[in-house]
């Protein structure tokens, strides 16, 4: 089955960049939509068997198929050229479909592989096609942000493959099969310890540049401000789970060895140092995708850190990434909105949304309030329960940085978010003719109704889904 | 005879330190591409017909002639002054390079690992931290490109370092790296170029908070 959904794939992208007309566009993208949601249907169907030898359905890549699909039908459904419709040209529409459809399969491959280096291959295509996707403008900054995602993704996935390779060295012999995470998962307490080092440190910092996290975070927030609000949805939210799917498949290994304490403490000192930068950068930002993207780097901060405390921290680090995908994208998506009427990302120069559309005023509210992790959304339940493993894990002053920094970045959002809704500023040039679309508001409600729904009664398999996953580190 | 062929490369990386020309840059890394298919070669002895075909590809097609007529072409086409202006001397460029490849023989030391060949993992280390101090301390954004391809060539001596064939399915996956990284990065230099006249990084720091 994967292998026809990869074809099929490749082949409308391939279309979708040469065709010129619309309407063969769309159907190209709603065959593709089809093939991604009967992907999804089978893979849950296959449940735990292998598929085409390096693929494999386990309950983390079924979580993070079905969350993808959810979030990149909305995306594809989402106008791109919210900015200036008449600059579309069929060639651009063809590009950005394209890269999109790429993207997407992209990602649903990596995040089924069971193979090391298979993985690594699909998220170095993710790069390529992201980038096409940031370079939609053409325009001096879009070249700027490119080149950068470009040249920090290149370095930073060189970096996984040089983990790689260090592995099989561990390995002592790297044969094809051997490099499968399951047969590497068995072969782990019999791997040197220093190599199994050396490797994490080389992966980790590579996957964090899709992840999010300190060191290589900041190509992806350049790429989140310029690319089209549906993309940089995608960017900041699945695009970022498969960064964690990368770190999480090797974490399962080195939880498996001596190496796991050490490699806790690694997870946690970038996780810590995220979360800090994303404040003092909350602080000062003024441009509201920038201000998304480094939410996004607090939000895995999070993560990241549910992840090292261990305990109930694991489950609610997978929790908190599906609830977070879901808020983000939809916050994301709503950012083309408030463009449409504002012709700014600045602050300074959008106010008193409520005036202008009540409707997108009230998601954005009750989107802060849900990615500011209060109740009833269920980002508060994920981060009470990381709360909880880190108090359980004795990491007290650990507790309390973060506590004292997520403080501080609720203040800095709300502020910026209060003020775009509430406030009435000079500078603001409202565009009068807008009209709204409500097919597209409706979906950014229904992606937040589903991080209250997920959050406060999740259904028993979702929680199944997620336990299991987290079996998979804790065993 | 491989280490003959290694400590040339990582002679090569001395004198990548201190040359001031770009086309003195493109020559070593076609020097470094033939250095590469050498040692695969003797490296992999009894190989397969496809996957010396690959090799051969990977190595002498495309690390050694490819990639550097395409940034020769580049060069050409955007007018980049044929200087590679660092941001420190030449002198301590070698002083660092030099440093770089000292420490990484002192780790190899260290390290215990009886299924490596320590020389390739010495010139395997100091070529990935020297491209790395290249991109820092180079001022255009075309150094960045061939530094890039730099560490490239040092992760493919990594890789032969492993021992055993690679799996043709890595393979395909590092070529592609290499392919999508280098033109993609020479493409975007166009793009640059039509906007930005020289070329330089300092050009490029504009996105910021």
């Amino acid at each position: 089955m994967i292998v026809t959904y990869l074809i099929i794939s490749i082949l409308s992208a391939l279309l979708l960049f040469v065709n010129k007309s619309r309407v063969l566009n769309g159907a190209f993208v709603a065959l593709f939509m089809l093939v991604q949601c009967t992907l999804t249907v089978y893979e849950f169907t296959q449940r735990g068997s292998y598929d085409a030898v390096y693929f494999k359905a386990d309950s983390l890549a079924l979580l993070m198929l079905a969350v993808l699909t959810v979030v990149a039908i909305p995306a594809l459904l989402h106008k791109f050229n919210y900015v200036e419709p008449e600059a579309e040209t069929p060639r651009s529409r063809g590009i950005y479909y394209g890269a999109m459809v790429l993207l997407v399969m992209a990602l649903s491959a990596a995040c089924l592989s069971s193979h090391i280096a298979v993985t690594w291959i699909f998220v170095e295509i993710t790069t390529l096609s992201a980038s096409a996707l940031v370079f939609h403008r053409r325009n001096v900054g879009a070249i700027e942000a490119t080149w950068k995602y470009i040249f920090v993704c290149s370095i930073s996935l060189v970096f996984v493959f040089i983990g790689i390779l260090l592995l099989s060295i561990s390995l002592g012999n790297a044969g094809q099969a051997q490099l499968q995470y399951d047969s590497l998962m068995q072969a782990a307490a019999n791997l040197d310890p220093f190599w199994i080092k050396i490797a994490f440190v080389f992966i980790f910092t590579g996957y964090t540049a899709k992840f999010g996290l300190m060191p290589m975070y900041t190509a992806g927030i350049d790429a989140k401000d310029k690319a089209p609000a549906p993309a940089a949805a995608l960017f900041s939210s699945v695009l970022m789970n498969v960064g964690f799917v990368g770190i999480f498949r090797f974490y399962q290994i080195v939880a498996r060895t001596s190496v796991k304490p050490w490699a806790d403490t690694i997870i946690m000192v970038a996780a810590v140092l995220s979360i800090l930068i994303s404040t003092v950068y909350l602080i000062k930002v003024k441009n509201i995708k920038r201000m998304l993207a480094y939410s996004s780097v607090e939000h895995m901060g999070v993560v990241a850190l549910g992840l090292a405390a261990g305990g109930i921290g694991c489950f609610a680090a997978i929790l908190h990434l599906v609830l977070h995908t879901f808020a983000k994208s939809a916050l994301f998506f709503h950012t083309g909105h408030i463009y449409k009427y504002f012709k700014s990302k600045n602050i300074y120069s959008i106010g008193n949304y409520f005036r202008y559309n009540r409707a997108g005023a009230v998601f954005m509210l009750l989107a802060f309030v849900c990615i500011a992790a209060m109740p009833p959304f269920g980002l508060f339940v994920s981060e009470l329960l990381t709360f909880k493993a880190l108090i359980a894990s004795h990491h007290i002053l650990v507790l309390v940085v973060t506590l004292v920094l997520l403080t501080t970045i609720i203040w800095a959002l709300g502020r910026n978010v209060l003020k775009m809704l509430f406030v009435d500023s000079e500078n603001v040039h409202v565009q009068q003719s807008v009209r709204h679309n409500v097919a597209e508001m409706t979906m950014q409600y229904l992606l937040l109704a589903l991080t209250v729904w997920l959050g406060l009664c999740p259904p028993q398999w979702f929680v199944d889904l997620i336990e299991e996953a987290v079996q998979l580190i804790t065993f | 005879m491989t280490t003959i062929l290694l400590i040339i490369f990582a002679i090569t990386l001395l004198y990548f330190s201190i040359a001031n020309r770009l086309m003195t840059y493109l020559s070593i890394l076609t020097l470094q591409g033939v250095l590469l298919f050498g040692v695969a070669l003797l490296e992999l002895r009894e190989m397969s017909a496809v996957n010396f075909a690959f090799i051969l590809l990977e190595t002498v097609i495309v690390k050694a002639i490819a990639v550097p007529l395409f940034i020769r072409h580049v060069i050409k086409k955007n007018k980049i002054r044929r200087e590679a202006e660092p941001f420190v001397p030449y002198f301590i460029s070698l002083v660092v390079t030099t440093l770089i490849i000292v420490v990484a023989f002192v780790l190899s030391t260290m390290v215990d690992a009886p299924n490596i060949n320590r020389t390739y993992f010495v010139v395997a280390i100091s070529s990935v931290f020297s491209g790395l101090f290249f991109i820092v301390s180079r001022k255009k954004i075309i150094t960045h490109v061939i530094c890039y391809a730099l560490i490239e060539n040092g992760v493919f001596i990594l890789s032969l370092a492993v021992g055993n064939e690679m799996p043709l399915l890595v393979n395909l996956g590092v070529l592609l790296d290499v392919f999508i990284s280098i033109f993609l990065l020479g493409i975007f230099i166009n793009k640059i170029g039509n906007v930005i006249n020289d070329g330089s990084v300092a050009e490029l720091s504009s996105i910021k908070d």
